[in-house]
């Protein structure tokens, strides 16, 4: 062990309780349903309203990027279904965009659309679990019913093209772990066609009830300046009027022109913008999202291109295929060389940083390779967590229960906050 | 090296000519245009440069998109040990620039850059956590993902995957002693 300082345990900048004060001290989470997991928030309150705000986290903290310099570069995408639970496809492909980054890979085109189609169906499903939680949070039970629904039918389909509907790890190096079956694109064009509908019903429950606007108008604000400057991306940002989606700005997959390399073009779609910066604003974001989504996913699930999911093995960076395996001496070699510990990966030395825009936000991941099977070091940009630093700033001067809808809509996942 | 990126490089030159920035992409790419750009800053100058890249009417990096720490330990051809890694981003410009500064042991200290980028406040408290690097001026700089009492910092590569046992040490305590 190297030597190195260490301080003494600091007390807490937050000191409760001054006397002569009737300011009191609540202790909000970490296991209470509002907070959905587990985050604890110190409340300094001068009866009911916020004075000051201490968050403490790290309570499910568990050394994902310690694992991460373990783990090869297949096997780490187990850990990031693990991250960001409500929507896994998204970080099952950001983790392997970063790594498609740093091996300098490009995709089959069949890869490419596939991998389009379902980050924009766990854009839907992160989204419409934000609105109705978001609308529960506030006593709307209903809404957050009829998102959770559709949830349910978002895990069938990717049940249907993977065999899991929570822990996905769908993505592998250069491809996927499977191709779809016929039905898919049916299904998913199927699905696609009874969503509007929910989102008729939802708005029709909120978007002018008096009772949700009166709770969600002006609370938990944020102006544009601070945004950029608190690091904030995704739907928050982008409810405070900062124009910037990575898949716009640093286009990605099918949202960048030229992606199959024969001049097709990207996908249209707009990137919805409020200006309020408050939480009313970040569910209208949310939901227009939704509706972009639906329209990418429109655009694609009718021409997704025939031929192989995984990149051609010549340079044995990727799996090959089951059926080479188990058939063709090749193929079982390859794997073999694929699987041993003393072989495996071989990534050029360097570092590298791919993000891509999730639901919450960019996630990124910086990866420094020393050459090895398993990187160097795995370094995650989480939106929870950058986002998150804020929330003080967000809910001083209101109510508990102000803060209670500041949080909803902020969409904290605390296995990515703490990661 | 995109245009924009080297325009950068170049104002950083001119404003700074005592320091060998030393820019380089982060990994070589067949197309230029992809490359991410990195340069490296000695601490006693990076709020200097730092203040600079955020508000120079050519720079305009308004948010710090990144900030993270590398221990280098045993790493091929490494001169120093950590390297604190800052990820900025322009928006009006759509561009970014990896800024490295290289600190060592026994103290490792560089100075933070809370005053100029609110985001960084917690990024900094997890990399304090994690690799024990101390930023001073740091207005709160507690552990944020282990707890106070915890001794190592986690993410050092001498600090082993399965820890030192530190979840054996608890106390235990017993009806009785409670």
């Amino acid at each position: 062990m190297t030597a190195h300082t260490h301080e003494p345990p600091q007390p807490s900048t937050f000191a409760p309780e001054e006397p002569g004060s009737d300011h009191w001290v609540l202790n909000f989470g970490p296991q209470h349903p509002a907070t959905h997991t587990t985050l604890r928030l110190v409340l300094e309150l001068d009866g009911e309203r916020i004075v000051a705000c201490t968050p403490h986290i790290g309570y499910l903290h568990s050394g994902f990027e310690k694992l991460g310099e373990d783990l090869n570069y297949n096997q780490y995408v187990v850990v990031t279904d693990r991250m960001n639970y409500i929507s896994p496809m998204a970080n099952n492909i950001a983790w392997h965009h970063a790594c498609e980054k740093l091996f300098g890979i490009t995709l089959t085109k069949r890869c490419i659309v596939l991998r389009t189609i379902i980050a924009e169906l766990a854009r839907i499903q992160d989204h419409l679990l934000c609105v109705g939680t978001a609308a529960l949070d506030l006593g709307a039970f209903t809404a957050f019913l009829y998102g959770f629904a559709e949830r349910e039918t978002i895990y069938d389909l990717f049940e249907e093209i993977c065999g899991a509907r929570f822990t996905t790890s769908y993505t592998r190096v250069g491809g996927l772990s499977m191709d779809m079956n016929d039905e898919w694109p049916a299904h998913v064009k199927a699905f696609c066609k009874q969503l509007p509908a929910v989102f008729v019903d939802i708005e029709k429950l909120l978007t002018r009830n008096r009772i949700f606007v009166e709770r969600t108008k002006g609370i938990g604000f944020i102006d544009h300046d601070d945004a950029i400057n608190w690091s904030l991306t995704g739907p928050l940002a982008r409810a405070s009027g900062v124009k910037r989606d990575l898949r716009k700005d640093e286009p990605y997959l099918c949202y960048a022109d030229n992606w199959d390399g024969a001049g097709a073009s990207a996908v249209t779609f707009k990137v919805p913008i409020a200006y309020g910066g408050d939480v009313l604003s970040r569910y209208q974001v949310r939901l227009q999202e939704m509706r972009e989504s639906l329209d990418i996913i429109a655009q694609l699930i009718d021409n997704i291109p025939s031929g192989p999911i995984d990149v051609l093995p010549q340079d044995k960076q990727t799996l090959p295929d089951k059926r080479e395996i188990h058939f063709s001496i090749e193929g079982l070699i390859h794997h073999f060389e694929q699987i041993m510990t003393n072989r495996g990966f071989t990534p050029p030395i360097g570092e590298s940083y791919g993000a891509t825009e999730t639901a919450n936000g960019e996630l990124g991941f910086y990866l420094v390779s020393d050459g090895e099977n398993a990187p160097y070091r795995a370094r995650c940009r989480p939106p929870s967590f950058i986002n998150y630093q804020c929330f003080p700033q967000l809910v001083v001067g209101h109510q508990i229960s102000d803060l209670v809808a500041a949080l909803g809509s902020m969409n904290i996942i605390a296995a990515e906050l703490d990661r | 090296m995109t245009d924009s990126t080297h325009s950068v490089i170049q104002r950083l030159g001119e404003r700074f000519g005592d320091i060998d920035f030393a820019a380089a992409p982060l990994m070589a790419r067949d197309n230029p245009a992809d490359e991410q750009v990195c340069v490296r800053v000695p601490a006693d100058q990076l709020l200097d440069v730092m203040q600079f890249l955020r508000t120079d009417e050519a720079c305009m990096f308004e948010q710090l998109c990144d900030l993270t720490c590398v221990d280098y330990l045993n790493f091929p051809d490494a001169t120093d040990r950590f390297a604190v890694i800052y990820s900025l981003l322009s928006l009006t410009r759509n561009d970014r620039l990896w800024l490295k500064c290289w600190v060592n042991d026994p103290d490792p200290e560089v100075p933070s850059v809370v005053g100029i980028w609110k985001g960084a406040e917690w990024q900094e408290r997890e990399v304090w956590d994690m690799f024990g690097i101390r930023f001073s001026g740091h207005p709160d700089l507690r552990r944020i993902l282990t707890w106070e009492a915890f001794k190592a910092h986690p993410l050092r590569k001498d600090y082993p995957l399965r820890g030192r046992g530190e979840r054996e040490d608890y106390p235990v305590i017993t009806r009785e002693s409670a």
